[in-house]
């Protein structure tokens, strides 16, 4: 490639609007870094405060933005693949010569820099994913192609599993939007699957005792069940229906025993704590992060206690505040406001990038799209979720905003090899 | 159906959005919960404590200071120990004490500061201030204790303590804090308003391992503590020295009063206790011991013990028969042995009977203002008529004897003061019924004993009284506070007694003459001192009687007027009289006369606690609450030994 044409290429094309959006949200990250760790009794400049790192790590992102944008867009088709094994081979690997963080064997120390090698598994995964469901193979009906999707996604969940990181794990489980809208899955799958989580939540949540248990739940069971029924006027028999009543009705009878059985101590805190509004904050354990962070937001207000004003983020009530708990800074500094702005810019930038996707002509690059998406959705769902209480502590950073150069240049990357397959659109061929 | 499936992603996408909006709406806007949490969570008050004012004596001399004491802290994370021997031997613990304070302050808070060593000595301190650099994460943090340099006054001075659950209720100010110092007794309590000053707080905002960071809103809320106010108290250190000398081994009390202003010279409770040991750290335990000691060293009989006032009581009796008219200076009655008994004397006028102390006369003069003056001599004590009006009488009487504030408190400037009491009417007319009791029933009311209980205050204020011919000024214990150098105004007020100042010349040369040439021991008798007394011998019936001393000298323009009562002791005469006299030289001459020397020895060695033995006295109550009024006495069967010179012959 020539120079001059090379140079004219680079921000051909590409979505600004997104763009836009990609560097407001990195600046409201930097300013809520900046506030949650800023001490005025603390030198103002050091390589060791978080907000002069993060600082670097966006330059860096910068840099890979540019790399990305230069390269050709057909690469990321053609080396998908190559990537992927690359990727499962580093996932491998991480678990022996891995250093240990918070309990996780997931990352590579090369001195000065550490690297989490699951972060960048969610993008070479979509990329494989999707390089798979374009190709003359796959077939949207056929099970042998919903099968070898299931093990493309579930190898690497497999190892991060096995690195002891469910956070990061969890991520991939978003994958189900994709193929809900390739059709690989079908219609009712997303409605099956917040029945089913909502369920084992009134399951746990509920005294066996309750009339709601005996009655509400197996009625409505059947009621959505009669609803969908009648709406996608599949040929189905009353069998069916009752048969999925009654498996429904076991499962919510068994969620206790599921619950108990299938999850750590610790986990089952987390989930418990959600259902208990007794909280204590005495406790050095989920509650007690969880009542921080909620009273940290809480406090906020309407208009927020402005910048440098926050109090229990700025006193290190917070746990991780420039990391998981990034929101509560922005909560409590800028109020219901900020947290609308800041809310409104993701699902902005969500919507935007379904949108982006649905104009491709190339499933590929649509299917890749939907993965982006999916991703910073669930990221941006169960983080907030997390911090005001509506979801169980899980350790997954906020796109953008969270302080890490591992999440941030993995966002980064994901985010803008759509942007430059976007922009390459009018080239791509039509794939359906 | 492509479209369906984007849209409902799309919406699935926004209803969390929404859910999210919702949800921090109404934490955020709607509720004001977390806020408040958030407030209580990260602002803290820290209450500075102002500087407790010292009390000095009526010379300026330290009674109660603060002394400084040193707390040895340690932040548990700060420490880098390298040596910890070396540590232990510096500040002079062993290796367990120091792995027991060190798990204990980890155990609290490794960020916080906690205390490591308590209370460590200004010697100690000085050997190791200097390495203490050396250990980062322990400093050293100064306070201050309540120090009695003198060990003397305790139950006038009293003690501070932390305030309990009961004194926080009783706070409707909401001043106190649980852990916050109160004066409990003594001058301590009465003035602890005065001297606590008032403490100061700041709000801080602290983090999450408490340390402060800086000021809430620049102080906006914040106050600065004042300081306490220092009290000059009427109290004479040396005489209170002396005569808690004199009661060394003795259970009684003394009370020596100014009579020109009511100021309170010395005011001992024998046996007394060390005020130190109920501060610093070993105070709870000392207080145990102290509670536990049969001879109950915390009480203060001063004020809290109710006494009968035995034969000191005669000089009102005949103040209020002559005030009443039913006895003028010339009346002579019989030492009629047969009415109650009385010891060898002559006949007796007035004055005389207060020189010899006789009983048949004050029970004619108290049978002659009952019944104001109705019967004549000759008729029958014992068979009076219904006719006869004594509730008149003895309403009358008991009228005075309030006017001289006896058996009633005196309201002294001590918390602890109780009443002891004098009998009314109703005593009578509930015991024996309305018109069913005369006389014969209460005669030994006469002579100070039966019914009638006062304490060592009560009589001292008599003593000064007398002294002043006829008023007095309720006696206290502080005698200026703060830098004002005020006084309450209810010790600026003059109280006379509604007797005729002409009265009191005779009794007073009848006390002249009873401690001259009547029925003190003349070993207490230095006639220098222009001492005018009178003695009594308490009958209790819990043991030997008590012997009671009231005097006031100099005869003329007296300075001092004493009450002492030494229980179990005896006559009158011969234990309270020499205690009084000695006290009363020392106020007046400042050391005691070769005349008197060996009644000091003598009175000093004398013991009158003995071996332990089971509860002998009739004082016999935990401090703070109301002495008990000793049993009464069944009057009828009194007879009442008399104050006998006898004792004499010892010398």
């Amino acid at each position: 490639m020539k120079n001059n044409r090379h140079k004219s290429s680079i921000g051909e094309g590409v979505d600004g609007l997104t763009i836009l959006i990609y560097f407001a949200l990195l600046a409201v990250g930097w300013v809520s870094i900046f506030a949650a760790v800023y001490d005025p009794a603390q030198p103002w400049f050091s390589f060791s405060l978080n907000y002069t790192k993060q600082l670097i790590w966006i330059g860096t992102a910068l840099v890979i933005i540019v790399l990305i944008l230069s390269f050709d867009y057909r690469n990321y088709e053609t080396f998908a693949y190559i990537g992927y094994g690359l990727m499962l081979f580093l996932l491998l690997i991480v678990m022996f010569v891995g250093k240990e963080i918070n309990g996780a064997r997931s990352w590579l120390d090369f001195g000065p820099i550490r690297l989490q090698p699951s972060e960048f598994a969610k993008f070479i995964t979509a990329l494989a994913l999707a390089k798979f469901l374009v190709s003359s193979e796959a077939k949207t009906e056929s099970l042998r192609t919903k099968i070898i999707a299931g093990v493309i996604l579930f190898l690497p969940v497999a190892f991060i599993i096995l690195q002891n990181d469910t956070g990061s794990a969890l991520v991939f489980s978003v994958f189900v939007f994709v193929l809900y809208r390739e059709k690989i899955l079908p219609e009712w799958i997303l409605f099956g699957g917040v029945m089913m989580a909502i369920l084992f939540v009134v399951g746990l949540a509920l005294k066996p005792q309750s009339l709601f248990y005996f009655l509400v739940i197996p009625i409505l069971t059947i009621a959505v069940l009669i609803i969908l029924y009648i709406k996608e006027k599949k040929p189905s028999t009353i069998v069916f229906i009752l048969s999925v009543s009654v498996a429904l009705i076991i499962y919510v009878y068994s969620t206790k025993y599921i619950f108990e059985q299938f999850l750590a101590p610790h986990q089952q805190e987390r989930i418990l704590v959600l259902l208990n509004d007794d909280i204590d904050p005495q406790g050095r354990g989920t509650r007690y992060n969880l009542f921080h962070s909620k009273v940290a937001i809480g406090s906020g207000g309407l208009w927020g206690k402005g910048f440098l004003n926050g109090t229990q983020t700025k006193l290190n009530y917070v746990p991780e505040q420039s990391t998981d708990f990034i929101f509560c800074t922005v909560g409590e500094e800028y109020g219901w406001l900020g947290s609308l702005l800041v809310i409104g810019l993701y699902l902005f930038l969500m919507i935007r990038l379904i949108l982006l996707a649905e104009r491709q002509r190339d499933k590929f690059v649509r299917i890749y799209g939907y993965s982006v998406a999916s991703i910073l959705f669930f990221h941006f769902a169960i983080n907030i979720a997390m911090t005001i209480g509506l979801f169980p502590v899980v350790g997954i950073p906020l796109p953008f905003l969270s302080y890490g150069g591992s999440s941030l240049w993995s966002f980064t990357i994901l985010l803008f090899i759509f942007i430059k397959l976007d922009a390459h659109r009018e080239q791509q061929m039509e794939r359906k | 159906m492509q479209d369906n499936r984007k849209w409902v992603i799309i919406g699935l996408f926004s209803l969390i959005g929404v859910i999210f909006l919702v949800k921090l709406f109404m934490i955020q806007v709607m509720s004001d919960d977390f806020r408040r949490k958030a407030e209580a969570i990260s602002i803290k008050s820290i209450v500075d404590y102002p500087h407790r004012g010292i009390i000095l004596d009526r010379n300026g001399k330290e009674l109660v200071v603060n002394a400084p004491v040193y707390d040895l802290m340690v932040i548990p994370k700060q420490v880098q120990m390298k040596d910890t021997l070396a540590f232990c031997e510096t500040i002079g613990i062993s290796i367990d004490d120091f792995r027991k304070s060190w798990k204990k302050a980890c155990d609290f808070a490794l960020e916080r500061p906690s205390i490591f060593l308590k209370q460590i000595s200004r010697d100690n301190l000085h050997n190791f201030q200097d390495q203490l650099s050396d250990y980062p994460g322990f400093y050293i943090n100064a306070r201050t204790v309540r120090n009695y340099p003198h060990e003397n006054a305790a139950h006038v001075l009293g003690y501070i303590g932390e305030i309990d659950e009961r004194g926080l209720e009783r706070d409707a100010t909401g001043y106190y804090k649980a852990g916050d110092y109160i004066g409990i007794s003594g001058v301590e309590a009465a003035y602890e308003k005065e001297l606590r000053g008032q403490k100061g707080v700041r709000h801080v905002w602290v983090d999450n391992w408490g340390r402060e960071k800086g000021s809430f809103k620049d102080g906006e809320f914040d106050t600065l503590a004042v300081a306490g106010k220092n009290l000059i108290s009427s109290i004479d250190l040396d005489l209170q020295k002396f005569a808690e000398e004199l009661m060394v081994n003795k259970k009684g009390a003394v009370v020596a009063i100014e009579p020109s202003t009511g100021e309170i010279l010395a005011m001992v409770a024998a046996p007394t206790y060390d005020p130190n040991l109920l501060t610093g750290k070993e105070a709870s335990g000392n207080f145990g011991k102290l509670l536990l000691d049969e001879n109950k060293p915390l009480f203060n009989r001063a004020v809290r013990a109710a006494y009968p006032p035995g034969s000191t009581f005669k000089t009102v009796q005949a103040l209020i028969g002559m005030q009443e008219n039913v006895i003028n200076s010339q009346t002579v009655f019989p030492c009629n042995k047969g009415l109650v008994k009385c010891h060898f004397h002559p006949t007796t006028d007035l004055q005389r009977s207060i020189q010899h102390s006789c009983n048949p006369y004050y029970y004619q003069v108290f049978r002659r203002i009952i019944y104001q003056n109705k019967l004549t001599q000759h008729d029958s004590t014992f068979s009076v008529g219904k006719d006869l009006d004594y509730r008149e009488g003895f309403t009358i009487w008991k009228k005075y004897l309030d006017a001289f504030n006896l058996g009633r408190k005196i309201n002294v400037d001590l918390v602890s003061e109780v009443p002891a009491s004098i009998p009314g009417l109703s005593l009578y007319d509930d015991r024996y019924g309305k018109g069913n009791w005369k006389f014969s029933n209460i005669y030994s009311l006469g002579i100070g004993q039966g019914e009638v209980l006062t304490t060592p205050l009560q009589l001292a204020n008599v003593a000064a009284t007398l002294a002043n011919r006829g008023y007095y000024y309720t006696p206290h214990l502080v005698k200026s506070i703060g830098n004002e150098k005020s006084i309450h105004p209810e010790f600026t007020t003059k109280h006379t007694v509604p007797i005729n100042t002409e009265y009191f010349e005779i009794i007073v040369a009848g006390m002249r003459d009873a401690y001259r040439a009547g029925t003190v021991a003349s070993y207490a008798i230095n006639p220098d001192l222009e001492i005018c007394g009178k003695t009594g011998t308490a009958q209790n019936p819990h043991g030997e009687d008590h012997s009671v001393f009231i005097a006031f000298a100099p005869k003329d323009n007296p300075k001092i007027a004493i009450a002492v009562y030494v229980e179990n002791a005896g006559f009158g005469g011969v234990w309270a009289a020499p205690v009084a006299a000695l006290a009363i030289e020392k106020y007046l001459k400042g050391k005691t006369s070769k005349r008197l020397e060996w009644t000091k020895d003598y009175v000093i060695k004398k013991r009158f606690i003995l071996e332990p033995q089971p509860e002998p006295t009739d004082s016999s109550e935990v401090p703070e609450k109301p002495a008990p009024a000793p049993k009464k006495v069944d009057t009828v069967r009194i007879a009442l030994k008399e104050d006998k010179p006898n004792q004499r012959s010892e010398k």
